[in-house]
């Protein structure tokens, strides 16, 4: 279906899996980090916690905590592809030159490499839900949902770091990625919930994409359908869409002089 | 430097009228006019930063021009990038293949970039490696090829869509010689096979070599247009006259320069004479008591003619 609305976008889509054919490890790698943190965190320090209030009811650490390691994979895919691998194109690769030599324009390029990035997102996400039924930490059949709602999320991230990446300099540059995504992932209600921040920095947390990621997903493995869902998918299509918008108009300013 | 607007004029792919291209306070194209008539080879001659690569940007639709006209199968590369470009084979100047694919995924991608499907494709990336004698080397990643290899790579993937012109941005720089005749031949055969091929050059022997037509480019402009036979007619004398003189040419006497052929330029170390008849300019030359390390006659070059025009050479 995406072949036949957005052809060139998706040739540039394409492009990605002819790389990553011979690459596979590099995605496999990805899958490992969620499971691990679930291990140490979700049982480790779960075990010492045992049950977490989540809805009005208890329900046990690693299932609170398996629902935002999922949003948080699903971040990852999509930032490390649209940083380092979009950075290495734009700046050494000379691959960009190229392809906007041919039909495809700055828009189908940035709407492919997103697409492509997303799709680590989503395999990531997928493999994860997997461990989860395996681990029984899925309560509702909504969870089913999850790697569809990841999409929101890869998509925010992606755009998000796409844009970022166009005004990198250099691989120095990228110290000051960790510096964001780190506390992101720490801080974005993903170890507990987001009403043990005292008033004005709870709202700035619930600002983060992650925390509204983690909601989402969050929700949708409880079974807990809110009104807030609907929040979420808005403000990371929001983001989503200036983050294209100016990935686009930076690709033009640096490839189309 | 105007185009004589004859009536009878050959269908133009590519004209453009007043082309400007202007970065901050440079202009890098100053308001030039030309024609690219249908299957014809045709040359940007000039040194490096006349205006070639821009020039050809504009054309290919990945660099909006400042202002004149430019139409492109009769359309506007800005208006219509895409579908210009979907009949555009580009090859640029530094490398742009993709390292990341082997040889023949670099073509598969690129003619899916064209919108092609992937059968066509697969018999036409085949069909191409055969032609640039690279079927061999089809698994092969690019970063080991030889610069030839890896140019004749560029020059196969540009033609995966069979496209009208085929464009390329001083296309043997870098090589060594037996790879530049190389190239020069897949390139003839192209022209006629129908290809209309647009190149820029730096090298006067290439143009001269391949190009029905061409444009001389110095400092943004356009100084001379037409055949490299014409305008060796037009602009310089039959035969050459260079005289070497190693001491330098500061302290020779216009006087005496200008007694010995129809015109003359200095250089640093050379004084080349253009002149109807080389030994006999040479003959007067030591009459006029010069005593030149060495000398040498020949016949004149698109080197001589954009030293006429510019009053430097191509590579200074």
């Amino acid at each position: 279906m995406i072949a036949s609305l957005a052809p060139r976008a998706f040739s540039v889509f394409e492009r990605n899996v002819f790389v990553y054919r011979r690459q596979w490890l590099m995605i496999v790698t990805g899958f490992f980090e969620p499971l691990f943190f679930l291990l140490g965190i979700g049982y480790g320090v779960g075990g010492v916690i045992g049950t977490i209030p989540y809805a009005g009811v208890d329900v046990p650490y690693a299932a609170f905590v398996a629902p935002a390691l999922l949003a948080s994979a699903a971040m990852n895919g999509a930032i490390f592809d649209s940083t380092f691998n979009i950075f290495y194109k734009l700046k050494y690769g000379k691959v960009y030159d190229a392809i906007l030599s041919t039909p495809v324009g700055v828009g189908d390029l940035a709407v492919g490499e997103l697409l492509w990035s997303n799709l680590r997102g989503v395999i990531y996400a997928t493999a994860f839900l997997v461990v989860m039924l395996a681990f029984g930490l899925v309560h509702s059949p909504l969870a089913l949902l999850a790697p569809v709602a990841v999409v929101f999320i890869g998509f925010s991230f992606g755009a998000a770091g796409f844009a970022i990446t166009t005004h990198m300099r250099s691989w120095k540059d990228f110290d000051f990625l960790f510096i964001v995504l780190t506390p992101l992932f720490l801080f974005s209600a993903t170890f507990y919930p987001v009403e043990i921040y005292p008033g004005a920095l709870r709202w700035i947390v619930e600002l983060s994409p992650l925390t509204r990621g983690t909601h989402l997903v969050r929700s949708l493995c409880f079974g807990d359908l809110n009104l807030f869902m609907l929040v979420d998918i808005a403000y990371l299509s929001a983001i989503s869409f200036i983050g294209y918008r100016h990935a686009v108009r930076r690709l033009g300013v640096l490839l189309l002089k | 430097m105007g185009m004589t607007n004859s009536a009878a004029e050959p269908t133009a792919l590519i004209r453009a009228r007043g082309l400007t291209k202007v970065f901050g306070a440079r202009s890098a194209v100053a308001g030039i006019d030309f024609d690219v008539r249908d299957g014809e080879f045709f040359g940007f001659l000039g040194p490096n930063g006349a205006g070639k690569t821009t020039t050809m940007r504009m054309i290919a639709g990945v660099s909006p021009r400042t202002s004149g006209t430019l139409e492109i199968f009769g359309k506007d590369p800005d208006l219509h990038g895409s579908e210009i470009r979907g009949q555009i084979g580009v090859v640029h100047q530094q490398e742009t293949l993709d390292m990341e694919l082997s040889v023949r995924e670099n073509l598969l991608v690129f003619g899916r970039f064209f919108g092609m499907d992937r059968a066509s494709i697969a018999t036409r990336a085949d069909e191409l490696l055969e032609l640039f004698q690279l079927s061999d080397r089809a698994k092969d990643q690019v970063e080991p090829l030889s610069g030839g290899m890896k140019r004749r790579l560029s020059i196969a993937r540009s033609l995966i869509a069979s496209p009208r012109i085929l464009m390329l941005d001083e296309p043997t720089t870098g090589l060594d010689p037996q790879a530049r005749h190389l190239l020069w031949d897949a390139l003839q055969r192209l022209k006629r096979g129908g290809t209309t091929i647009v190149l820029t050059t730096h090298y006067m022997d290439e143009a001269e070599q391949l190009c029905d037509r061409l444009v001389v480019m110095d400092q943004a402009k356009i100084v001379a247009e037409g055949s490299p036979r014409q305008l060796i007619v037009e602009h310089a004398s039959r035969e050459v006259l260079e005289l070497r003189f190693p001491n330098g040419t500061e302290s020779i006497d216009v006087k005496v320069l200008e007694g010995i052929g129809d015109r003359y330029e200095r250089l640093a170390e050379r004084v080349i004479v253009g002149c109807e008849n080389g030994e006999a300019a040479h003959a007067r030359a030591l009459e006029h008591g010069l005593d030149p390390e060495s000398w040498l006659v020949r016949r004149s070059s698109l080197e001589d003619v954009f030293l006429r025009l510019t009053g430097r050479t191509l590579d200074e």
